[in-house]
């Protein structure tokens, strides 16, 4: 049997898949970053912290009404999403006339405080949440285990991203989305409300963070941190793809996650930087990213 | 001499001894992870048993006057070199407690050795602290690396597990960990047969747990803790490891974990800890106390340890009058412990802290009558043999 630098295919078709996996999860939160800020013109810090607020309600909802995951599925995003529309309503809105930085620290800001309240309510060594009982359980590949929630998570995501490029980039409501960004004063002569427009991409785009929280909730521990630190490596995803992409963002969070997978064979305490090191080389060789358009 | 003379003399001489102790002033600043993975199982819990210490002392009715601060390090060396530093030069900080996490527990250690300070560690696990890396300030209350690959290692090997890979934490906590398992594994016969090193802290351990599986290894040592060990345990199970046949040894886990996890599936767990709550009447009365003020949530055993370190602490600052740290530290390892949470014990001359360590298995959801009633009791391994022999630590200050 013939191996490939040291490793049997089988164990690395296995890292392939996990990569994936993993990749799904990165797709997720970077193409709502890359919603957002290519919409919207807003740096999202506070990505991290909506995508705990997901996994959290998809917990609240299961312990105190016994809400199932599937209905979490549905109603989270939209209840955090609603938290989303009210923040940006409240805050975000005033301050697009002023520099990126202040959309920022204003996100960043919102995201310590809701990591905050989270763990003084719930503490920080996590919740537990079962796998729904239709997904549990796994499937043998010959290569690998694969446990039938794992493929799942692949299977909504992939459906997700798609869904989401096809609406921004192929309908009519897409297109109005892009006109608004290029230019919101001729958008909204043409009778087109402008604001709710963008309030709203903004609830879309949380709603994607939380949508992820949910399919996170039965695999990784249900803790007040669990966004914090995802969101750093998010956002080297959404700059590596080419900040507001949603190609890009999609595509780069599926092959980061391979990468990131294929580390942790070669060189396990490399996989937490190497991320890091591609996004240095990507923006030495191109700085605007790899589907990034220079403006 | 008459009858009043008497009277008189001992009431001056109770008012000078009373001014003498009053004067008295220590500080004492509880260091730990406040908001990090760590934070449910030392943080404010932590505070709270140096608070109840105090109290059960009755510091104040013998003219000790104590204070007691907190910080969060963050789980960072740098941070935790920065408050220490702080505490030491400008706030009059005479006792750091508590620190979880190793690579901070280091630096607090060199630290309050260079001011001489005193340091009683409940939080970090690395076995090096009174090993290469000891120091006549510090004392190490609560466990040890050594003492845990001890007791989950022998146990596991003497089932007849003797095939071993490893998952590990990749910082000195983690390292330390490994390295003495893998000692106690190989010195009962056993084998290891692959190790791995995950960045700390992590999401994702299927890959690692993948390698573990095609290692063929009959157990799978997870060589790290708190949030980290959750995870590997939690998709260990989703990734039918457990069911396959493979034993997962946890090598540190708190009752805290045990409590995220789920009954279902921490079940049959076998691990090693120093102090759970349910061991006796006085924990069990001490536990109830504790959780009172804790949200009732129950202590884990480093809460205890530095319940039962402030207390051994407060009993040599009555006897020595003062607080001088030779004459202290002196006290304190002349004196044999005593507590009601680790029952009697002493602290060696490295500044190891002997008391029994218990092996718990974790109950099925059907045993457990609610929460917190986590483990059955498997075996206790006697002070004297539950820690490593203080000739092979390679302490450098004792031969000195």
């Amino acid at each position: 049997m013939f191996e490939l630098l040291g490793i049997p295919p089988q164990a690395l078709f296995g890292q392939l898949l996990l990569g994936l996996i993993n990749g799904s999860f990165y797709a997720l939160l970077s193409l709502g970053l890359a919603v957002i800020f290519g919409l919207l013109n807003i740096i999202n810090f506070s990505h991290g912290a909506q995508y705990m607020m997901g996994a959290f309600v998809a917990w609240m909802l299961l312990t105190y009404t016994g809400i199932n995951y599937w209905w979490a599925l549905l109603i989270v995003p939209l209840v955090v999403g609603a938290t989303g529309v009210v923040i940006e309503r409240l805050m975000i809105s005033r301050l697009y006339h002023l520099d990126h930085l202040y959309g920022l620290l204003l996100t960043f800001g919102l995201a310590l405080i809701i990591q905050g309240l989270f763990r003084n309510q719930y503490g920080v060594s996590g919740l537990p949440y079962s796998i729904p009982a239709e997904l549990s359980g796994g499937t043998n590949l010959g290569f690998m285990f694969l446990p039938n929630y794992r493929a799942w998570v692949i299977v909504a995501s992939v459906v997700v991203c798609f869904a989401t490029w096809f609406a921004i980039e192929k309908t009519r409501l897409g297109a109005y989305l892009r006109a608004a960004t290029e230019n919101p004063t001729l958008v909204g002569a043409f009778g087109i409300n402008v604001p709710r427009m963008i309030t709203l991409t903004y609830g879309f785009g949380v709603a994607l963070a939380a949508l992820a929280g949910v399919l996170a909730a039965p695999i990784y521990s249900v803790n007040p941190n669990m966004g914090a630190d995802l969101i750093i490596v998010v956002f080297a995803v959404v700059v590596i793809g080419g900040m507001g992409s949603i190609l890009g963002a999609i595509l780069t969070g599926f092959g980061l996650g391979v990468v990131e997978g294929l580390t942790r064979v070669f060189y396990p305490e490399g996989s937490a930087v190497v991320i890091f090191v591609i996004m240095a080389i990507v923006l030495l060789v191109k700085p605007a990213g790899l589907f990034g358009r220079t403006q | 001499m008459n009858f009043k003379t008497i009277i008189l003399a001992s009431a001056t001489s109770l008012l000078l001894a009373g001014t003498a102790m009053a004067q008295t002033e220590v500080k004492i600043g509880v260091l730990n992870d406040r908001s990090g993975v760590y934070a449910d199982l030392s943080g404010e819990g932590s505070v709270i048993a140096a608070r109840m210490a105090v109290e059960d002392f009755d510091a104040a009715g013998k003219g000790i006057t104590v204070e007691i601060v907190s910080a969060d390090h963050q789980n960072k060396p740098d941070v935790a070199s920065n408050i220490a530093r702080q505490w030491y030069d400008q706030d009059g900080v005479d006792l750091i407690v508590d620190v979880p996490t190793s690579s901070a527990a280091f630096a607090v250690n060199e630290i309050t050795r260079e001011k001489n300070k005193i340091f009683m560690n409940s939080g970090a696990g690395s076995a090096d602290l009174t090993g290469a890396q000891c120091s006549p300030n510090t004392v190490h209350w609560t466990y040890d690396t050594w003492a845990l690959a001890k007791g989950t290692g022998t146990a596991m090997v003497e089932q007849g597990n003797d095939k071993w890979f490893f998952i590990t934490a990749d910082y000195a906590f983690g390292h330390a960990l490994e390295r003495d398992t893998m000692a106690i594994v190989e010195g009962s016969g056993g084998e290891v047969v692959g190790t791995v090193r995950h960045p700390f802290p992590g999401t994702d351990f299927s890959s690692y747990l993948l390698q573990a599986q095609a290692s063929g290894a009959q157990v799978i040592g997870l060589a790290n803790a708190g949030g980290d060990t959750v995870n590997t345990i939690k998709q260990a199970s989703e990734f039918g490891i457990t069911q396959a046949g493979q034993a997962l040894a946890g090598l540190l886990i708190f009752i805290t974990d045990i409590h995220a996890l789920g009954l279902e599936t921490a079940q049959g767990l076998v691990l090693t800890e120093s102090f759970y709550w349910d061991l006796n009447d006085e924990t069990r009365a001490w536990s109830e106390r504790f959780a009172a003020q804790n949200d009732g949530k129950k202590p884990t055993m480093v809460h205890a340890g530095v319940y039962a370190s402030v207390l051994h602490y407060l009993k040599a600052v009555e006897s020595t009058g003062a607080k001088e740290t030779e004459a202290l530290m002196a006290a304190m390892k002349s004196t044999p412990t005593s507590d009601p949470l680790f029952g009697d014990g002493m602290i060696r001359e490295d500044g190891r802290k002997i008391h029994d360590m218990h092996l718990f298995r974790v109950k099925s959801p059907a045993e457990s009558t609610g929460p917190w009633d986590y483990y059955t009791l498997v075996a206790t391994t006697p002070a004297a043999d539950a820690f490593r022999p203080i000739e092979d630590g390679g302490c450098a200050f004792i031969a000195e």
